[in-house]
Protein backbone atom coordinates (compact mmCIF):
# COMPACT_ATOMS: atom_id res chain seq x y z
CA UNK A 1 0.00 0.00 0.00
CA UNK A 2 1.06 3.41 -1.01
CA UNK A 3 1.30 6.55 1.25
CA UNK A 4 2.15 9.15 1.49
CA UNK A 5 4.22 10.29 5.14
CA UNK A 6 7.37 11.34 6.53
CA UNK A 7 10.30 9.09 7.15
CA UNK A 8 9.01 9.12 11.23
CA UNK A 9 5.77 7.79 10.34
CA UNK A 10 7.64 5.46 8.39
CA UNK A 11 9.81 4.13 10.38
CA UNK A 12 6.89 4.10 13.02
CA UNK A 13 4.81 1.80 10.84
CA UNK A 14 7.61 -0.35 10.43
CA UNK A 15 7.91 -1.17 14.42
CA UNK A 16 4.53 -1.27 14.96
CA UNK A 17 4.28 -4.44 12.35
CA UNK A 18 7.44 -5.65 14.51
CA UNK A 19 5.35 -5.06 17.68
CA UNK A 20 8.68 -5.47 19.85
CA UNK A 21 8.21 -6.65 23.46
CA UNK A 22 9.58 -3.39 24.48
CA UNK A 23 10.04 0.18 22.94
CA UNK A 24 12.26 2.39 25.96
CA UNK A 25 13.20 5.72 24.30
CA UNK A 26 13.23 9.14 25.56
CA UNK A 27 12.58 12.46 22.85
CA UNK A 28 14.63 14.24 21.17
CA UNK A 29 14.64 16.80 17.81
CA UNK A 30 14.15 15.59 15.03
CA UNK A 31 13.91 12.12 16.40
CA UNK A 32 10.67 12.62 18.88
CA UNK A 33 7.92 11.87 15.98
CA UNK A 34 9.13 8.24 15.63
CA UNK A 35 8.47 7.57 20.00
CA UNK A 36 5.66 9.82 19.59
CA UNK A 37 3.49 7.81 16.94
CA UNK A 38 4.91 4.71 18.80
CA UNK A 39 3.36 5.68 22.41
CA UNK A 40 0.21 6.44 20.25
CA UNK A 41 -0.11 3.42 18.81
CA UNK A 42 0.27 1.84 22.45
CA UNK A 43 -2.10 3.97 23.99
CA UNK A 44 -4.63 2.71 21.12
CA UNK A 45 -3.96 -0.99 21.06
CA UNK A 46 -2.50 -1.48 17.99
CA UNK A 47 0.07 -3.02 19.29
CA UNK A 48 1.00 -5.01 22.76
CA UNK A 49 4.54 -3.66 23.53
CA UNK A 50 5.71 -2.41 26.76
CA UNK A 51 6.93 1.54 26.44
CA UNK A 52 9.26 2.39 29.18
CA UNK A 53 9.32 6.13 29.05
CA UNK A 54 12.52 7.08 30.08
CA UNK A 55 14.08 10.23 32.45
CA UNK A 56 17.13 10.08 29.90
CA UNK A 57 18.91 7.89 26.48
CA UNK A 58 21.30 6.37 28.81
CA UNK A 59 18.15 4.96 30.81
CA UNK A 60 16.58 4.40 27.54
CA UNK A 61 19.22 1.89 26.26
CA UNK A 62 20.00 0.67 29.66
CA UNK A 63 16.42 -0.47 30.10
CA UNK A 64 16.84 -1.89 26.26
CA UNK A 65 19.79 -3.90 27.52
CA UNK A 66 18.02 -4.96 30.51
CA UNK A 67 14.94 -6.19 28.49
CA UNK A 68 16.67 -7.26 25.90
CA UNK A 69 18.75 -9.62 28.16
CA UNK A 70 15.27 -10.62 29.69
CA UNK A 71 14.42 -11.95 26.43
CA UNK A 72 12.23 -9.55 24.17
CA UNK A 73 12.34 -8.28 21.30
CA UNK A 74 13.73 -4.51 21.77
CA UNK A 75 13.57 -1.41 19.95
CA UNK A 76 14.77 2.30 20.41
CA UNK A 77 15.20 5.96 18.65
CA UNK A 78 17.67 8.72 18.98
CA UNK A 79 19.32 11.41 17.89
CA UNK A 80 22.37 13.60 18.11
CA UNK A 81 23.19 14.60 21.84
CA UNK A 82 20.82 11.56 22.71
CA UNK A 83 23.00 8.65 21.25
CA UNK A 84 25.92 10.43 22.76
CA UNK A 85 24.11 9.80 26.14
CA UNK A 86 23.53 5.98 24.76
CA UNK A 87 27.01 5.42 23.59
CA UNK A 88 28.51 4.36 27.39
CA UNK A 89 25.40 1.49 27.21
CA UNK A 90 25.73 0.79 22.89
CA UNK A 91 28.95 -0.23 23.41
CA UNK A 92 27.57 -2.54 26.76
CA UNK A 93 24.93 -3.55 24.23
CA UNK A 94 27.17 -4.85 21.49
CA UNK A 95 29.47 -6.64 24.06
CA UNK A 96 26.65 -8.38 25.07
CA UNK A 97 25.72 -9.39 21.84
CA UNK A 98 22.14 -7.91 22.09
CA UNK A 99 19.83 -7.32 18.93
CA UNK A 100 18.69 -4.12 20.27
CA UNK A 101 17.59 -2.02 17.06
CA UNK A 102 17.91 1.48 16.83
CA UNK A 103 16.80 4.00 14.17
CA UNK A 104 19.06 7.17 14.36
CA UNK A 105 17.48 10.28 13.22
CA UNK A 106 20.94 11.66 12.33
CA UNK A 107 21.57 15.23 13.88
CA UNK A 108 25.11 17.47 14.05
CA UNK A 109 26.52 16.76 17.69
CA UNK A 110 26.85 20.14 19.94
CA UNK A 111 28.63 22.69 20.14
CA UNK A 112 27.67 24.71 18.84
CA UNK A 113 24.02 23.41 19.75
CA UNK A 114 22.27 22.70 16.39
CA UNK A 115 19.12 20.29 15.54
CA UNK A 116 19.99 19.72 12.26
CA UNK A 117 21.04 16.70 9.85
CA UNK A 118 24.92 15.73 9.82
CA UNK A 119 26.55 12.41 10.29
CA UNK A 120 28.22 12.96 13.74
CA UNK A 121 26.30 10.84 15.64
CA UNK A 122 26.79 7.84 13.26
CA UNK A 123 30.50 8.35 13.43
CA UNK A 124 30.41 8.65 17.16
CA UNK A 125 29.19 5.35 17.68
CA UNK A 126 31.27 4.00 14.46
CA UNK A 127 33.41 1.42 16.29
CA UNK A 128 30.68 0.45 19.27
CA UNK A 129 30.08 -2.57 17.84
CA UNK A 130 26.76 -1.70 15.89
CA UNK A 131 25.86 -2.91 12.54
CA UNK A 132 25.19 0.53 10.97
CA UNK A 133 22.87 1.03 7.91
CA UNK A 134 22.08 4.50 6.10
CA UNK A 135 18.88 5.12 4.12
CA UNK A 136 18.28 7.14 1.37
CA UNK A 137 14.96 8.08 1.47
CA UNK A 138 11.98 6.93 4.10
CA UNK A 139 11.22 4.41 1.68
CA UNK A 140 14.61 2.76 2.87
CA UNK A 141 14.50 3.99 6.06
CA UNK A 142 11.09 1.56 6.36
CA UNK A 143 12.64 -1.28 4.37
CA UNK A 144 15.62 -1.33 6.60
CA UNK A 145 14.11 -1.06 10.01
CA UNK A 146 12.48 -4.43 9.75
CA UNK A 147 15.26 -6.13 7.17
CA UNK A 148 17.37 -5.00 10.44
CA UNK A 149 15.84 -6.66 12.69
CA UNK A 150 16.36 -9.99 10.86
CA UNK A 151 20.09 -8.83 10.40
CA UNK A 152 20.43 -8.49 14.57
CA UNK A 153 18.41 -11.19 15.51
CA UNK A 154 20.40 -13.79 13.45
CA UNK A 155 22.37 -16.38 16.09
CA UNK A 156 25.78 -15.34 13.94
CA UNK A 157 25.45 -12.09 14.33
CA UNK A 158 23.41 -10.93 17.67
CA UNK A 159 24.21 -7.37 17.66
CA UNK A 160 22.76 -4.41 17.81
CA UNK A 161 21.19 -2.24 14.25
CA UNK A 162 21.53 1.28 13.95
CA UNK A 163 19.08 2.47 10.50
CA UNK A 164 20.42 5.85 10.12
CA UNK A 165 18.00 8.53 8.51
CA UNK A 166 19.19 12.05 7.69
CA UNK A 167 17.14 14.20 10.46
CA UNK A 168 14.44 16.61 8.62
CA UNK A 169 15.63 16.01 5.08
CA UNK A 170 14.32 12.68 5.78
CA UNK A 171 12.31 12.29 9.33
CA UNK A 172 10.14 15.66 8.41
CA UNK A 173 9.59 15.52 4.48
CA UNK A 174 6.50 13.58 2.83
CA UNK A 175 7.44 11.13 0.62
CA UNK A 176 5.60 8.16 -1.14
CA UNK A 177 6.27 5.17 0.71
CA UNK A 178 5.01 1.61 -0.14
CA UNK A 179 3.93 0.00 2.83
CA UNK A 180 3.79 -4.14 3.23
CA UNK A 181 1.08 -5.53 4.85
CA UNK A 182 1.32 -6.11 8.72
CA UNK A 183 1.20 -10.66 8.42
CA UNK A 184 4.02 -10.18 5.94
CA UNK A 185 6.27 -7.88 7.81
CA UNK A 186 5.29 -10.70 10.93
CA UNK A 187 6.12 -13.33 8.71
CA UNK A 188 9.53 -12.00 7.64
CA UNK A 189 10.85 -11.03 10.98
CA UNK A 190 9.05 -14.19 12.89
CA UNK A 191 8.70 -15.23 16.55
CA UNK A 192 11.86 -13.79 18.39
CA UNK A 193 14.28 -16.68 20.07
CA UNK A 194 15.39 -15.33 22.74
CA UNK A 195 19.13 -16.70 23.81
CA UNK A 196 19.83 -17.45 27.72
CA UNK A 197 17.03 -15.08 29.16
CA UNK A 198 17.01 -13.62 32.19
CA UNK A 199 13.99 -14.23 32.56
CA UNK A 200 13.81 -18.19 32.18
CA UNK A 201 14.43 -18.87 35.65
CA UNK A 202 14.83 -22.51 35.60
CA UNK A 203 18.07 -21.98 33.59
CA UNK A 204 19.54 -19.03 35.45
CA UNK A 205 22.31 -17.16 34.07
CA UNK A 206 24.37 -14.15 34.59
CA UNK A 207 24.76 -11.37 31.72
CA UNK A 208 27.25 -9.19 31.64
CA UNK A 209 30.01 -10.74 34.02
CA UNK A 210 33.30 -9.31 34.56
CA UNK A 211 36.73 -10.93 32.09
CA UNK A 212 39.98 -10.49 33.56
CA UNK A 213 42.61 -9.92 31.08
CA UNK A 214 42.65 -14.06 30.74
CA UNK A 215 39.21 -13.92 28.61
CA UNK A 216 38.17 -9.79 28.03
CA UNK A 217 40.13 -10.71 24.46
CA UNK A 218 38.67 -13.78 23.31
CA UNK A 219 35.16 -12.24 24.34
CA UNK A 220 36.24 -9.35 22.19
CA UNK A 221 37.51 -11.77 19.23
CA UNK A 222 34.32 -13.46 19.38
CA UNK A 223 32.08 -10.20 19.16
CA UNK A 224 33.98 -9.37 16.16
CA UNK A 225 33.22 -12.58 14.81
CA UNK A 226 29.37 -11.30 14.99
CA UNK A 227 30.65 -8.62 12.98
CA UNK A 228 32.53 -10.54 10.18
CA UNK A 229 29.46 -12.65 10.13
CA UNK A 230 27.16 -9.31 9.43
CA UNK A 231 27.68 -8.86 5.37
CA UNK A 232 27.05 -12.47 4.38
CA UNK A 233 23.25 -12.18 6.71
CA UNK A 234 22.68 -8.88 5.48
CA UNK A 235 22.71 -9.89 2.01
CA UNK A 236 20.89 -13.16 2.61
CA UNK A 237 17.92 -11.07 4.66
CA UNK A 238 18.36 -8.48 1.92
CA UNK A 239 17.56 -11.70 -1.11
CA UNK A 240 14.55 -12.26 0.80
CA UNK A 241 13.44 -8.96 1.42
CA UNK A 242 13.49 -7.73 -2.22
CA UNK A 243 11.29 -10.78 -2.62
CA UNK A 244 8.46 -10.20 -0.59
CA UNK A 245 8.32 -6.22 -1.10
CA UNK A 246 9.36 -6.54 -5.26
CA UNK A 247 11.66 -3.64 -4.21
CA UNK A 248 15.57 -4.39 -5.38
CA UNK A 249 17.99 -4.64 -2.85
CA UNK A 250 21.20 -6.38 -3.87
CA UNK A 251 24.70 -5.70 -2.42
CA UNK A 252 26.19 -3.59 0.57
CA UNK A 253 25.71 -0.48 -1.49
CA UNK A 254 23.92 1.00 -4.37
CA UNK A 255 26.01 1.66 -7.28
CA UNK A 256 24.15 4.24 -9.99
CA UNK A 257 25.66 4.64 -12.77
CA UNK A 258 29.10 3.14 -11.60
CA UNK A 259 29.92 0.88 -14.37
CA UNK A 260 31.55 2.34 -16.86
CA UNK A 261 32.23 5.69 -14.68
CA UNK A 262 35.36 7.37 -14.72
CA UNK A 263 34.90 10.03 -11.62
CA UNK A 264 32.53 8.75 -8.78
CA UNK A 265 31.06 10.23 -5.96
CA UNK A 266 30.91 8.16 -2.85
CA UNK A 267 28.13 9.52 -0.83
CA UNK A 268 26.15 8.46 2.88
CA UNK A 269 22.59 8.86 3.20
CA UNK A 270 20.04 11.27 1.48
CA UNK A 271 22.67 13.52 -0.20
CA UNK A 272 23.16 10.36 -2.41
CA UNK A 273 19.82 11.15 -4.22
CA UNK A 274 21.22 14.73 -5.08
CA UNK A 275 24.00 13.08 -6.74
CA UNK A 276 21.89 11.28 -8.57
CA UNK A 277 20.13 14.11 -10.71
CA UNK A 278 24.07 15.47 -10.38
CA UNK A 279 24.90 11.91 -12.44
CA UNK A 280 22.03 11.96 -14.74
CA UNK A 281 22.97 16.12 -15.37
CA UNK A 282 26.50 15.41 -16.38
CA UNK A 283 25.82 11.90 -18.09
CA UNK A 284 23.73 14.16 -20.26
CA UNK A 285 26.25 16.21 -21.33
CA UNK A 286 28.40 13.34 -21.70
CA UNK A 287 30.63 12.62 -18.76
CA UNK A 288 31.02 9.43 -17.07
CA UNK A 289 30.22 10.04 -13.96
CA UNK A 290 28.87 7.59 -11.54
CA UNK A 291 27.65 7.30 -7.64
CA UNK A 292 28.21 4.51 -4.92
CA UNK A 293 26.20 4.82 -1.95
CA UNK A 294 26.98 2.42 0.95
CA UNK A 295 24.09 1.25 2.91
CA UNK A 296 25.72 -1.22 5.39
CA UNK A 297 28.96 1.49 6.67
CA UNK A 298 29.52 -0.65 9.57
CA UNK A 299 30.87 -3.75 8.77
CA UNK A 300 32.32 -1.70 5.74
CA UNK A 301 32.81 -3.92 2.91
CA UNK A 302 35.57 -2.95 1.71
CA UNK A 303 36.54 -5.42 -0.94
CA UNK A 304 32.72 -5.16 -2.66
CA UNK A 305 33.63 -0.80 -2.44
CA UNK A 306 37.04 -1.56 -3.49
CA UNK A 307 36.00 -4.12 -6.53
CA UNK A 308 32.95 -1.09 -7.78
CA UNK A 309 35.59 1.42 -7.72
CA UNK A 310 38.87 -0.03 -9.02
CA UNK A 311 38.46 1.03 -12.44
CA UNK A 312 37.63 5.04 -11.89
CA UNK A 313 40.09 7.27 -12.55
CA UNK A 314 38.88 9.69 -9.79
CA UNK A 315 36.99 9.40 -6.59
CA UNK A 316 35.24 12.39 -4.43
CA UNK A 317 34.13 10.85 -1.03
CA UNK A 318 32.01 12.93 0.96
CA UNK A 319 32.05 13.03 4.61
CA UNK A 320 28.99 14.66 6.44
CA UNK A 321 31.07 15.25 10.24
CA UNK A 322 34.49 15.69 10.89
CA UNK A 323 36.64 13.39 12.26
CA UNK A 324 38.74 15.89 13.86
CA UNK A 325 42.31 15.88 13.28
CA UNK A 326 42.20 13.26 10.26
CA UNK A 327 40.48 12.88 7.10
CA UNK A 328 36.68 12.05 7.25
CA UNK A 329 35.71 8.78 8.20
CA UNK A 330 34.26 7.45 5.22
CA UNK A 331 37.46 8.09 3.10
CA UNK A 332 39.67 6.69 5.53
CA UNK A 333 37.18 3.43 4.63
CA UNK A 334 37.18 3.75 1.11
CA UNK A 335 41.07 4.64 1.11
CA UNK A 336 41.85 1.79 3.25
CA UNK A 337 39.38 -0.45 0.62
CA UNK A 338 41.30 0.60 -2.46
CA UNK A 339 44.65 -0.16 -0.81
CA UNK A 340 45.28 -3.55 -1.68
CA UNK A 341 44.72 -2.55 -5.36
CA UNK A 342 47.45 -2.58 -7.76
CA UNK A 343 45.64 0.29 -9.72
CA UNK A 344 43.99 2.93 -7.78
CA UNK A 345 41.76 6.04 -8.30
CA UNK A 346 42.82 9.12 -7.60
CA UNK A 347 41.37 10.56 -3.94
CA UNK A 348 39.21 13.33 -2.70
CA UNK A 349 37.53 14.09 0.58
CA UNK A 350 34.94 16.62 0.58
CA UNK A 351 33.26 17.88 4.09
CA UNK A 352 29.75 19.05 3.70
CA UNK A 353 26.08 19.48 4.53
CA UNK A 354 27.30 20.19 8.53
CA UNK A 355 24.41 21.50 10.94
CA UNK A 356 22.15 20.75 8.01
CA UNK A 357 23.84 22.86 5.57
CA UNK A 358 21.90 21.91 2.17
CA UNK A 359 23.78 20.19 -0.63
CA UNK A 360 22.64 21.59 -4.03
CA UNK A 361 23.11 20.01 -7.64
CA UNK A 362 25.08 22.27 -8.81
CA UNK A 363 27.68 22.01 -6.17
CA UNK A 364 27.72 18.37 -6.86
CA UNK A 365 28.08 18.89 -10.56
CA UNK A 366 30.93 21.17 -9.47
CA UNK A 367 32.69 18.51 -7.65
CA UNK A 368 32.45 16.35 -10.66
CA UNK A 369 34.15 18.77 -12.31
CA UNK A 370 36.50 19.76 -10.33
CA UNK A 371 37.29 15.55 -10.23
CA UNK A 372 39.34 15.67 -13.68
CA UNK A 373 41.76 18.32 -12.01
CA UNK A 374 43.04 16.59 -9.44
CA UNK A 375 46.32 14.99 -9.84
CA UNK A 376 46.97 12.79 -7.00
CA UNK A 377 45.31 11.66 -3.57
CA UNK A 378 46.42 14.47 -0.95
CA UNK A 379 45.87 14.48 3.08
CA UNK A 380 44.32 17.30 2.47
CA UNK A 381 40.23 18.57 3.20
CA UNK A 382 37.89 19.99 0.72
CA UNK A 383 34.69 21.74 1.43
CA UNK A 384 31.47 22.02 0.13
CA UNK A 385 29.25 25.18 0.57
CA UNK A 386 32.08 26.69 2.93
CA UNK A 387 32.69 30.18 3.13
CA UNK A 388 35.91 31.07 3.23
CA UNK B 1 47.32 -19.66 29.91
CA UNK B 2 47.20 -23.38 29.38
CA UNK B 3 43.67 -24.86 30.04
CA UNK B 4 41.85 -21.48 29.26
CA UNK B 5 38.94 -21.55 26.12
CA UNK B 6 39.67 -20.30 23.07
CA UNK B 7 37.45 -17.75 21.93
CA UNK B 8 35.01 -19.59 19.52
CA UNK B 9 34.33 -21.57 22.81
CA UNK B 10 32.99 -19.05 24.85
CA UNK B 11 29.15 -18.32 24.80
CA UNK B 12 27.61 -15.39 23.44
CA UNK B 13 28.24 -12.62 25.27
CA UNK B 14 30.11 -14.14 27.72
CA UNK B 15 26.86 -14.98 29.09
CA UNK B 16 27.35 -17.25 32.48
CA UNK B 17 25.97 -20.42 32.95
CA UNK B 18 24.01 -20.87 36.46
CA UNK B 19 26.61 -22.22 39.05
CA UNK B 20 29.85 -22.25 36.94
CA UNK B 21 31.42 -19.29 38.14
CA UNK B 22 31.56 -20.41 41.25
CA UNK B 23 34.44 -23.02 40.78
CA UNK B 24 36.52 -20.72 38.30
CA UNK B 25 36.50 -17.72 41.32
CA UNK B 26 37.25 -18.60 45.01
CA UNK B 27 37.26 -15.53 46.05
CA UNK B 28 36.99 -16.02 49.61
CA UNK B 29 40.54 -14.67 49.40
CA UNK B 30 39.18 -11.31 48.99
CA UNK B 31 38.70 -11.53 52.80
CA UNK B 32 39.45 -9.39 55.92
CA UNK B 33 37.39 -10.92 58.65
CA UNK B 34 36.00 -14.28 58.60
CA UNK B 35 32.21 -14.97 59.97
CA UNK B 36 32.38 -17.77 62.40
CA UNK B 37 28.96 -19.84 63.15
CA UNK B 38 27.85 -20.30 66.90
CA UNK B 39 25.47 -22.82 66.53
CA UNK B 40 24.12 -22.47 70.14
CA UNK B 41 22.84 -19.43 69.73
CA UNK B 42 21.48 -19.56 66.36
CA UNK B 43 17.39 -20.13 65.81
CA UNK B 44 17.84 -20.97 62.19
CA UNK B 45 16.05 -17.54 61.32
CA UNK B 46 17.55 -18.11 58.06
CA UNK B 47 17.93 -13.80 57.85
CA UNK B 48 22.00 -14.53 57.30
CA UNK B 49 20.67 -16.58 54.38
CA UNK B 50 18.62 -14.11 52.94
CA UNK B 51 20.63 -11.10 53.22
CA UNK B 52 24.38 -12.73 52.32
CA UNK B 53 24.93 -10.72 49.03
CA UNK B 54 27.37 -13.88 47.65
CA UNK B 55 25.47 -16.99 48.81
CA UNK B 56 28.19 -17.76 51.22
CA UNK B 57 25.91 -19.61 54.44
CA UNK B 58 25.41 -22.90 53.59
CA UNK B 59 22.34 -24.13 53.99
CA UNK B 60 21.18 -28.30 54.49
CA UNK B 61 17.88 -29.55 54.97
CA UNK B 62 16.66 -25.83 55.51
CA UNK B 63 19.37 -25.43 57.83
CA UNK B 64 21.95 -23.37 58.54
CA UNK B 65 25.12 -25.54 58.92
CA UNK B 66 28.21 -22.85 58.12
CA UNK B 67 29.81 -21.02 55.62
CA UNK B 68 31.37 -21.26 52.12
CA UNK B 69 34.61 -19.61 53.37
CA UNK B 70 35.65 -20.34 49.25
CA UNK B 71 33.14 -17.22 48.22
CA UNK B 72 32.52 -15.05 51.48
CA UNK B 73 34.16 -11.97 51.50
CA UNK B 74 33.49 -11.02 55.19
CA UNK B 75 31.39 -8.28 54.37
CA UNK B 76 29.34 -8.84 57.73
CA UNK B 77 25.95 -8.45 56.48
CA UNK B 78 25.13 -11.73 58.31
CA UNK B 79 26.66 -10.35 61.73
CA UNK B 80 24.82 -6.89 61.55
CA UNK B 81 21.81 -8.95 60.39
CA UNK B 82 21.54 -11.88 63.12
CA UNK B 83 19.22 -11.03 65.85
CA UNK B 84 20.91 -13.11 68.10
CA UNK B 85 24.79 -12.47 67.90
CA UNK B 86 25.14 -15.69 66.75
CA UNK B 87 27.75 -14.88 63.88
CA UNK B 88 30.90 -13.21 65.06
CA UNK B 89 33.14 -11.62 62.86
CA UNK B 90 36.87 -12.39 63.83
CA UNK B 91 40.19 -10.83 62.00
CA UNK B 92 41.78 -12.90 59.67
CA UNK B 93 45.63 -12.98 60.32
CA UNK B 94 48.66 -12.11 58.35
CA UNK B 95 46.58 -13.48 55.25
CA UNK B 96 47.07 -16.81 56.62
CA UNK B 97 43.29 -17.54 57.36
CA UNK B 98 42.64 -15.94 54.62
CA UNK B 99 42.47 -19.04 52.32
CA UNK B 100 39.60 -21.58 53.75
Amino acid sequence: MRKAITGHKAVAEAMRQIEPDVVAVYPITPQSEIAEYYAEYVHNGLVRTELVPVESEHSALSACVGAAAAGGRVMTATSSQGLALMVEVLYIAAGLRLPIVMALANRSLSAPINIHCDHSDAYLARDSGAVQIFAENAQEAYDYTIMAQRIAEDMRVRLPVIVNLDGFTLTHTVQPVDLLEDEVVKKFVGEFKPYSPLLDVDHPVTWGPFAMPDYYFELKRAQQAGMEAAPGVFLSVQREFSQISGRRYLGFFEAYRLEDAEYALVVLGSTAGTAKVAVDELRARGMKVGLLKPWLWRPFPAKEVGEALAHVKAVAVLDRAFSFGTMGALFADVASALYPLEKRPILANYIYGLGGRDTTVPELVHVFEELPKIKKTEWALRYIGLRE
Amino acid sequence: MAGLKGWRELPLGGVVTGGTAKELQKTGGWRAERPIWHEEKCIQCLQCWLHCPDDSVLIKGGKVVGFDYEHCKGCGVCAAICPKDAIEMVPERGGECARP
